[in-house]
């Protein structure tokens, strides 16, 4: 296990590398000179000149990724070009509204998602199955945005029940920053759920048709002992893969729902960064995200050991 | 003695392909969810196909006065800010999500499967480095990849396609690999190395049609997924400029009309969405069809 542990250790630092040659190429692939296209035809030469030497733009592009690279290990993203400001700074204050939300969408997407997944194995065939099952289709297919939109129209235009948009941190008016919350979070949830919920599924049918599953039961225990300690248990270990490449889909549809929302988070930080030509704030975006993912499915890999002993003692 | 004669007389009046193609479109076609697929995705190519005759209207036809009209027997869906002809638009939006769906989708295909073949033929230090490159761009959230690879290029539907492109390789790497791996071991790829085939040969002779089910299985499902994502991409505003129809910057037009009529940000949606229920429906219906063995693993 210990080098198991090492030797995924050592693949997410090549995975991160790697992703910081990307995020910085970013800046290459743009046809014709960058500084020009950040600041506009309206610059003047001394501007792009002083733009040029602020970001290095005069030198090779291997040099200058090698400065970029040393930078970003001591934490300095460089200076956004439209805020003013250090990348690092407004990521740091962005980054917690989208873990915020990314928390509540996850969990509920968790609580909702198991239990059915359970429900609709269980009761195969039945009519709560076909109802799961096409709801879980559907809500692969939905695209958020739109379901933002219908939540906003109905819920918020037509009924007044939720605030059309906003966000207040749940430290300062908590009442107010859960019914912010709870549109963006339900909208944030639909794809995982819908995910977890067909895998759930299908991992809990492949498992109740064992002989230890019929055994539990013959032995007499509850069906919920059986379902939960001896069926789920052994179900787990796709529905923890899938879990931890959630993480990728709620970063990337926090995207489009703080879009919708006007939620100051990561995802419209990165959307206007990109629109905006911002390209320190698009490097340092994607490599925080970056590492939140890997660490993520590093910490998802790590745990097979804990959900079975066989993986621990290998 | 006379199973055998039977049996060889079965198989001699009746050829396997047919039967294996008969098995196919029996399991295909035997649930009702897979043929309500089936009808929608084709009903959406003959849209993007005859869209010129079939849109009652000029999609691009701009009339201010008669902005923003709620649904008439002249305007099925009624019209958007610019007095466009909402039905129509969203007709020939059909073919910007086609056409981002198979383009993408294609680039992502080709080149993951690539990548794949080369990383799971060659192995060692070959390998590593593919799959710690695939690793990275499973680590950005494909939406944010395409959005900063595609403003990067420069945001036309091209480079939405390309960047799309890019965030679908994985899928096809690690798809292929896996197949790659497994196949290599198999006999006749073994005496294909012995009689002397080149690399080159046995990868495309032996190994490419041996992956053929599951691929088919991706690719579908994957244009759901590419459709999905350039809807996100066009809501944000990166894809067709105006004034080119794409369901997903309609979407976006009529969140800002919300009061005045919904439908311009309701009825594209509902064809977002059903295209791609369509094709995740079609996907899994393949998949179960073709490999059994499949099932609950793509």
């Amino acid at each position: 296990m210990a080098g198991y542990i090492i030797r995924r250790l050592m693949q997410a630092v090549v995975v991160l590398i790697i992703v910081s040659f990307i995020a910085f190429s970013i800046l290459y692939v743009l046809p014709g000179d960058a500084a020009l296209i950040m600041l506009g035809l309206e610059a003047t030469p001394e501007q792009i000149n002083a733009l040029r030497q602020e970001l290095g733009l005069n030198q090779p592009m291997l040099v200058q990724y090698g400065q970029w690279f040393f930078k970003i290990l001591q934490g300095d993203f460089g200076k956004s070009i439209v805020y003013r400001d250090s990348v690092a700074d407004l990521i740091g204050k962005r980054l917690p509204v989208t873990f915020h939300l990314g928390l509540v969408a996850l969990i509920i997407s968790i609580i909702i998602s198991i239990p059915a997944g359970i429900l609709s194995a269980v009761r195969r065939g039945s009519i709560l199955d076909s109802v799961i099952t096409i709801s879980a289709n559907i809500g692969m297919a939905i695209p958020i945005f739109w379901l933002g939109i219908l939540g906003i129209y109905f819920f918020s235009l037509k009924l007044g029940w939720l605030p059309v948009y906003g966000y207040t941190s749940p430290f300062d008016n908590f009442w107010l920053s859960t019914k912010q919350m709870i549109m963006p979070a339900i909208c944030l949830a639909v794809v995982p759920m819908a995910t977890l919920t067909r895998q759930t599924r299908s991992s809990m049918l492949e498992v109740i048709r064992q002989d230890y599953i019929r055994t539990a039961r013959s032995k007499g225990l509850k069906e919920r002992t059986v379902l939960i300690r001896h069926a789920l248990k052994n179900a787990i270990i796709p529905i923890v893969t899938l879990l931890g490449l959630q993480i990728r889909n709620l970063v990337g549809g926090s995207v489009l729902v703080e879009t919708i929302f006007t939620i100051p988070g990561m995802g419209r930080l990165m959307v206007s960064g990109v629109f905006d030509k911002d390209f320190p704030v698009v490097q340092g975006g994607i490599m925080v995200i970056a590492l939140v993912v890997v660490l993520a499915n590093l910490i998802v890999d790590l745990s097979y050991g804990y959900f079975d002993p066989r993986i621990r003692n290998e | 003695m006379t199973t055998v004669t039977k049996q060889t007389n079965q198989f001699s009046s009746q050829a396997p392909s047919a039967s294996g193609l008969w098995r196919f479109l029996r399991v295909f076609l035997g649930r009702k969810v897979v043929i309500f697929g089936t009808v929608i995705i084709l009903g959406l190519i003959i849209t993007a196909i005859f869209a010129p005759q079939l849109a009652p209207h000029d999609p691009y036809q701009q009339n201010l006065r008669s902005a923003l009209q709620q649904p008439s027997e002249q305007h099925l869906l009624g019209t958007d800010q610019l007095g466009r002809d909402i039905l129509s638009r969203i007709i020939y939006g059909a073919r910007v999500s086609l056409t981002v769906g198979f383009v993408s989708v294609g680039i992502g295909s080709l080149l993951g499967m690539t990548l794949g073949l080369l990383s799971g033929f060659f192995g060692g230090f070959i390998d590593s480095l593919i799959m710690r490159l695939i690793d990275a761009i499973m680590a950005i959230p494909p939406l944010l990849l395409a959005l900063a690879l595609g403003a990067a290029m420069g945001g036309g539907l091209q480079n939405v396609m390309i960047s799309l492109g890019i965030a679908l390789i994985p899928g096809y790497a690690r798809l292929m690999r896996g197949q790659v791996l497994t196949v290599k071991q198999m006999d006749y790829v073994k005496a294909g190395e012995v009689i002397g085939s080149s690399d080159f040969r046995i990868m495309l002779r032996h190994i490419l049609p041996n992956c053929m089910s599951p691929l088919i299985v991706l690719v579908t499902l994957n244009l759901g997924v590419a459709i999905l994502a350039e809807a996100g991409l066009s809501f944000l505003g990166l894809g067709i400029s105006p004034p080119g129809a794409a369901w997903g910057a309609m979407v976006s037009d009529g969140y800002r009309y919300l009061l005045n009529n919904p439908l311009l940000s309701f009825a594209p949606g509902i064809c977002i969405m059903l295209v791609v229920l369509a094709f995740n429906l079609v996907g899994d219906g393949l998949r179960d069809a073709l490999d059994p063995r499949l099932r609950g693993t793509l």
